[in-house]
């Protein structure tokens, strides 16, 4: 990456009692990125937003905002804004109050509230609903007024927690699309917190894969799917076929092992029984029994017929090792 | 469920004369405030406002109503200030004995009147030397009008969750200001609500005002109890009664339409 880095994370640390939430975590996100942290709940990602954010204190070590140690400061002197899980939205407030509200507390003048506002509404496709209230308003709406009340403080950085989760999949899809739009269209720096893999490969520059408290892998979406670097982001990020060959522990991803009726020279092959066909839309599973054990393959070669023998082959380099 | 028409007819009737025990008394006391008849012969003779105007000139009646608005007012205004502190310390920090202290603070509405009462009488003539008199009926008052702006403010505080109070600071605006603009406006009709119901509860109390108000102060509850023996007060004692009745309705009703509010309140 050749842009400054805005965010610099050094042994950040942090228990709730007995719980290790977060334990000494490095991290540099660069101006202008869109980065991903994913894990699994109590992976400690939440906690890692929170404390950028400001609504946690660590128990050690440091978050450097734009060159500046931010970790002791309060949320409202931190040059960063929140789109929350449930939105949170003033509910006393009409959806223009909801956005001035950075700005009014801010003390700027209520003409250029009005009009920064109003280009927010555009920004997130709402012009005209300035006078509803929250509650007249549906989920999809509700995450779009959330983006504008914390984008028109054009904050350095825009902090998202799981801000998609509550939206149905349909929704979430669109949403994920216009958000990554709207990311480079006002070129400002996005966290972005998910459990979901998909949605982190969708719209990420780079992804913090989290585990424990601590950040397994980091790197662009296609770094962390092609060659995992620990089993545990291979199973959580995509699937994984883990196959022991005499001394060889082997990954492969579904995708790229290739199923046929008759034998098909590659790197790799392997025979096996066709045990059962599972249909999930855009792909199909197909298990096979080998001497291998369970072998998940997607990628047919001509219709199969269940119980049959069948073909596997892939080509060697698709193979990735894990610690 | 389905009920039985059988079934439901007779738990309608009983429905009605649960509620006919309540409330004809109450309404003979209203109708008897306009019964002409001294001695409140039944059916009422001839319909009057005399007594009212009676009422409105007895000097002991004016009295009596402007000590039970300015006892009940102070409690309340007490009750408001202590009960939404304790509320917010309950439910938004994490302290050593915090269940006791909720469970300290809604007990005094369940201990008997008189026990509170013979309690604080002792404690304010005996430990503290104080005379008995206005402030402390305020202060027996605010005991358990406490209870019920507490329990108002932290129903509503728990509903609220931190959420909204975090999105305001991440927004920019301190401590001082969130409570303003956010915490305050959402609590505002939880709060109306508690100091209605406390009013509504202070100015009828008798048992505690009894032991804390000594000679000097008579609230309107005291006063009815103080004359209702003496024959030639009777048709004003139903008149003071009546207002009691109906100044009671108004709060408890406000109160029902206001805790009825939209989840997280703040319209009027």
């Amino acid at each position: 990456m050749s842009s400054p880095v805005i965010i610099s994370i050094r042994g950040l640390t942090r228990s709730f009692g007995d719980v290790h939430a977060v334990t000494g975590i490095d991290l540099d996100i660069y101006e202008g990125e869109f980065i991903t942290l994913l894990g699994p709940s109590g992976s400690g990602k939440t906690t890692v937003l929170r404390m950028i954010a400001g609504f946690e204190k660590p128990d050690a070590g440091s978050i450097s905002l734009s060159g500046k140690d931010v970790s002791q400061l309060p949320p409202y002197e931190r040059d960063v804004n929140t789109v929350f899980q449930d939105y949170a939205l003033f509910p006393h407030m009409n959806v223009l109050s909801n956005i001035e509200y950075g700005l009014r507390v801010k003390g700027v003048a209520k003409a250029e509230r009005l009009e920064r506002a109003t280009e927010a509404l555009h920004q997130v496709r709402l012009e005209g609903y300035g006078e509803r209230k929250p509650s007249q308003l549906s989920g999809g709406q509700r995450q779009r007024v959330a983006l504008a009340r914390a984008l028109v403080n054009r904050p350095s950085v825009l902090l998202l927690d799981e801000p998609l989760g509550a939206l149905d999949l349909k929704l979430r899809e669109q949403m994920q699309i216009e958000l990554k739009a709207l990311q480079r269209a006002v070129g400002i720096t996005f966290i972005f917190v998910t459990h979901d893999q998909e949605e982190a490969l969708t719209m990420s520059d780079r992804i913090a894969v989290f585990n424990q408290g601590k950040i397994e892998q980091l790197g662009t979406p296609r770094e962390i799917y092609n060659s995992p670097r620990s089993s545990f982001v291979s199973e959580f990020v995509g699937q994984t076929n883990k196959i022991q060959i005499a001394d060889e522990k082997i990954n492969i991803r579904p995708e790229y092992i290739t199923i046929s009726n008759t034998h098909i020279e590659d790197s790799r092959v392997a025979k096996g029984v066709l045990k059962d066909i599972i249909f999930v839309g855009a792909t199909t599973r197909y298990l096979v029994e080998t001497d291998f054990g369970l072998i998940i393959a997607n990628n047919p070669k001509e219709t199969l017929v269940l119980g049959s023998s069948v073909h596997l082959s892939w080509d060697k380099n698709k193979e990735f090792l894990v610690r | 469920m389905t009920i039985s028409r059988n079934a439901r007819m007779f738990l309608a009737a009983l429905l009605g004369v649960g509620l006919a025990f309540i409330y004809i008394p109450l309404s003979v006391v209203v109708i008897n405030s306009f019964n002409a008849s001294k001695t409140f012969s039944w059916p009422p003779s001839r319909f009057t406002t005399i007594w009212w105007t009676k009422a409105l000139e007895n000097t002991g009646v004016r009295e009596a109503l402007k000590w039970s608005i300015f006892a009940g007012l102070s409690a309340t205004a007490i009750a408001l200030v202590l009960g939404t502190c304790l509320a917010f310390a309950v439910s938004r920090y994490q302290f050593f004995g915090r269940e006791v202290i909720s469970l300290l603070v809604v007990l005094p509405i369940s201990l008997p009147g008189v026990v509170t009462g013979i309690a604080l009488n002792n404690a304010f003539t005996k430990q503290l030397g104080m005379s008995t008199g206005l402030l402390t009926v305020v202060i027996g008052h605010a005991t358990f009008c406490i209870v019920i702006v507490y329990n108002n403010a932290i129903a509503r505080l728990r509903r609220m969750g931190t959420n909204l109070q975090e999105a305001s600071m991440d927004l920019g605006a301190n401590g001082i200001t969130t409570f303003r603009l956010i915490t305050l406006p959402n609590l505002a009709s939880a709060l109306f609500a508690g100091g209605l119901l406390a009013f509504g509860l202070s100015f009828d109390e008798i048992v505690v005002t009894t032991f804390t108000a000594g000679p000097g102060i008579q609230t309107l509850p005291i006063w009815i109890y103080n004359n209702l023996f003496r024959p030639n007060q009777a048709p004003i004692v139903n008149v003071v009664a009546a207002t009691l009745v109906v100044l009671s309705v108004v709060p408890i009703y406000l109160s029902q339409r206001l805790s009825q509010d939209s989840t997280t309140g703040g319209r009027f």
